[in-house]
């Protein structure tokens, strides 16, 4: 019987088969001005309850800081919208039209999301400017990139971003020479040069000093607006200069979401995070 | 091929103009010199290098793989010798009625074992072109589906080495069989000659060696011109850090297989050419150890080089004519200690050394 269903739906002469139908929706339509929408997002790892209806929506533009206790779901979340975990249930939408969980990870990076990881991991073999070359949103099939030169255009376009994140004495150099602050600036810039509208930005501070960590403020103020930037950090005081919105996570969903001072002075806020381990 | 290929590659200026050098001066040596002048090089000699250089166009094959991909193939003497049994099969079918048993159409090795007719897969091998493409289409081929099994489950690092182990020991095992129609434990051998030019004289010899260099200058100048593209540097970023590559939109399976299976093809070149040189091409051309001398030449020319490649390949092959001449006993100590010696004193291999010598002078 289920193979003559199969049968069935495989003959239907109503519809095309799945696979000829063309994937709509992989242009971003942010007309009611939110980038982001997750909405009732649960993932289970185990029985540990990672996210728990988890809803977060990101406006398009906006500079938005996630914070919470290690174990709240940050990275979990990160992994959602990357596509490197499925949720278990729930949906996530970037913009009106791109069903986010219907996508591979490769694909959701060329529909606009890029995503700094923690650690800083640039192609330590490679220069600066080749690491931006890499990064560089292009044909990626293999005989396009065995052909591919630079044209003038994209010359411009690396300078650009050698600009933003003030590497531009540093070109030449081998990224694994950098200090870790600049490497992280540099992954910065390869998330930039794929043109992403919305930026993921994991803990980008950590092990910076303090010189390192206003650049890097100032760097990530400049990107929102142009781009959407998420940013997921532990340093409250960097979160204080950033953001003027910020999202409390607790135990896989939102515990507060306001102002710095708001969530500051949210009850459940104090209760839970910032008044028992003001420490970090 | 584009200008700038060679650009900055001083040790691949070198490389190429000492090989059209010795070209040049090899076949003058041995034709127009006498025998009994001290410049003479004897056909021997000239075999010899051409047999080396079959195996540096290999070691620059194993060089694209493991120096810019980071992928250690342990498995690259089974393109090397399918390259050579194509080009054996060709070889055998030229010889005619001119084998021991005299059958015009089957090689002596299956009259032997009284086959009547020829096998399916040895039609066309009598047709230098048909040869010629197999050569480069069953190395390949294979290449192909191998990786596209086991890059696309991502299989990589040490378990990937011992898998092309694997791959070379069983061929071996296979061809071994005489059922298998390649001559089994014998090989092919007893080769008259090759588009009709006789493989003893002393002209066709010299037109081998020549081929051969011409093959290593291309095979340096295409595999230059992959690493020094776009292309290359998406390769060392794979190997460097792949995970990253993926993540910012290159699908890295593809960019493995097509590049090792282009590795592929050229060792199998290198096989074909190796083969009418030595005169025989028998399993033990698939043994593992081969394939492991092979990954040796490299690490201790000094990987992702190319020329370090060559420096290593035709080093040691020299190493190991003159010691298994004096010494037969001592070669594979030495090879072994050799690389023991280069692993811990000069990671990036003689290559790295002339580096430093250049940066520090």
């Amino acid at each position: 019987m289920k193979t003559l269903d199969t049968l069935r739906t495989t003959m239907r002469r109503d519809q095309v088969w799945e696979i000829m139908v063309p994937k709509t929706g992989l242009e971003l339509d942010i007309s009611h001005g939110t980038i982001l929408y997750l909405e009732d997002i649960s993932v289970t790892f185990d029985g540990f309850r990672a996210i728990d209806r988890l809803n977060l929506y990101i406006d398009a533009g906006e500079l938005r800081c996630i914070i919470g206790p290690n174990g709240a779901g940050k990275t979990t979340m990160m992994d959602i919208i990357t596509g490197k975990t499925r949720p278990d249930t729930g949906t996530a939408w970037f913009g009106q039209t791109i069903d986010l969980l219907r996508l591979s990870e490769p694909e959701i990076a060329s529909v606009g999301i890029g995503r700094k990881f923690q650690k800083p991991t640039v192609f330590e073999h490679h220069s600066v400017m080749e690491n931006l070359e890499l990064a560089m949103a292009a044909d990626k099939r293999v005989w396009p990139t065995l052909v591919a030169r630079l044209t003038p255009e994209q010359h411009a376009r690396i300078d650009a971003v050698l600009e933003t994140i003030g590497l531009q004495a540093h070109r030449a150099r081998r990224a694994g020479a950098l200090s870790h602050g600049q490497k992280q600036w540099l992954e910065i810039g390869m998330l930039l040069m794929q043109d992403p509208h919305l930026l993921l930005v994991d803990e980008p501070v950590a092990g910076m000093t303090h010189q390192e960590m206003d650049r890097t403020a100032e760097l990530l103020k400049s990107l929102a607006g142009r781009h959407t930037v998420v940013v997921v950090e532990h340093d409250m005081d960097f979160v204080r200069s950033i953001a003027n919105k910020v999202t409390v996570l607790h135990q896989g969903s939102v515990l507060a979401e306001g102002t710095m001072d708001e969530v500051q002075n949210d009850a459940r806020v104090i209760e839970v995070y910032l008044g028992g381990d003001e420490g970090h | 091929m584009r200008l700038g290929t060679l650009h900055l590659d001083r040790g691949g200026q070198i490389f190429l103009a000492l090989l059209a050098l010795t070209t040049l001066l090899v076949p003058i040596l041995n034709l127009a010199v006498p025998a009994d002048s001290p410049l003479h090089v004897s056909t021997f000699t000239v075999t010899l290098l051409g047999k080396y250089l079959t195996y540096a166009l290999l070691a620059i094959a194993v060089d694209l793989v493991w120096g810019y991909l980071g992928i250690l193939s342990l498995g690259h003497g089974a393109f090397f010798a399918l390259g050579g049994y194509a080009m054996g099969m060709y070889l055998m079918r030229q010889i005619g009625d001119r084998g021991v048993y005299g059958n015009p159409e089957l090689p002596d090795f299956m009259v032997f074992l009284n086959w009547q007719e020829l096998p399916w897969f040895w039609h066309g091998f009598d047709m230098f072109w048909f040869a010629a493409l197999m050569v480069m289409l069953v190395p390949g081929a294979l290449a192909f589906v191998f990786g596209w099994l086991a890059f696309r489950s991502r299989v990589t690092g040490v378990y990937l080495s011992i898998i092309t182990q694997a791959l070379t020991y069983a061929l071996m095992l296979a061809f071994f069989r005489n059922e298998m129609g390649f001559g089994g434990n014998n090989g092919l051998t007893d080769f008259k000659d090759l588009l009709g030019f006789d493989l003893q004289s002393d002209a066709t010899r010299i037109g081998l060696f020549i081929a051969s260099a011409l093959a290593v200058a291309g095979g340096y100048l295409a595999c230059r011109t992959i690493v020094t593209s776009k292309l290359g540097r998406v390769t060392v970023a794979i190997r460097d850090a792949e995970s990253r590559t993926r993540f910012i939109g290159y699908r890295v399976e593809r960019f493995k297989l097509w590049v090792f299976t282009f590795s592929a093809v050229l060792a199998g070149i290198a096989g074909a050419l190796y083969v009418p040189q030595v005169g025989i091409i028998n399993p033990g051309e698939f043994s593992p150890i081969n394939s492991i001398e092979i990954v040796v030449w490299v690490a201790i020319g000094g990987r992702a080089t190319l020329y370090g490649a060559v420096l290593g390949a035709l080093l040691v092959n020299y190493g190991k004519t003159y010691l298994t001449g004096v010494m037969p006993d001592a070669w594979l100590f030495a090879l072994g200690g050799l690389f023991v010696l280069v692993t811990l004193l000069l990671p990036q291999g003689i290559a790295g050394l002339l580096r430093r010598k250049e940066a520090t002078a």
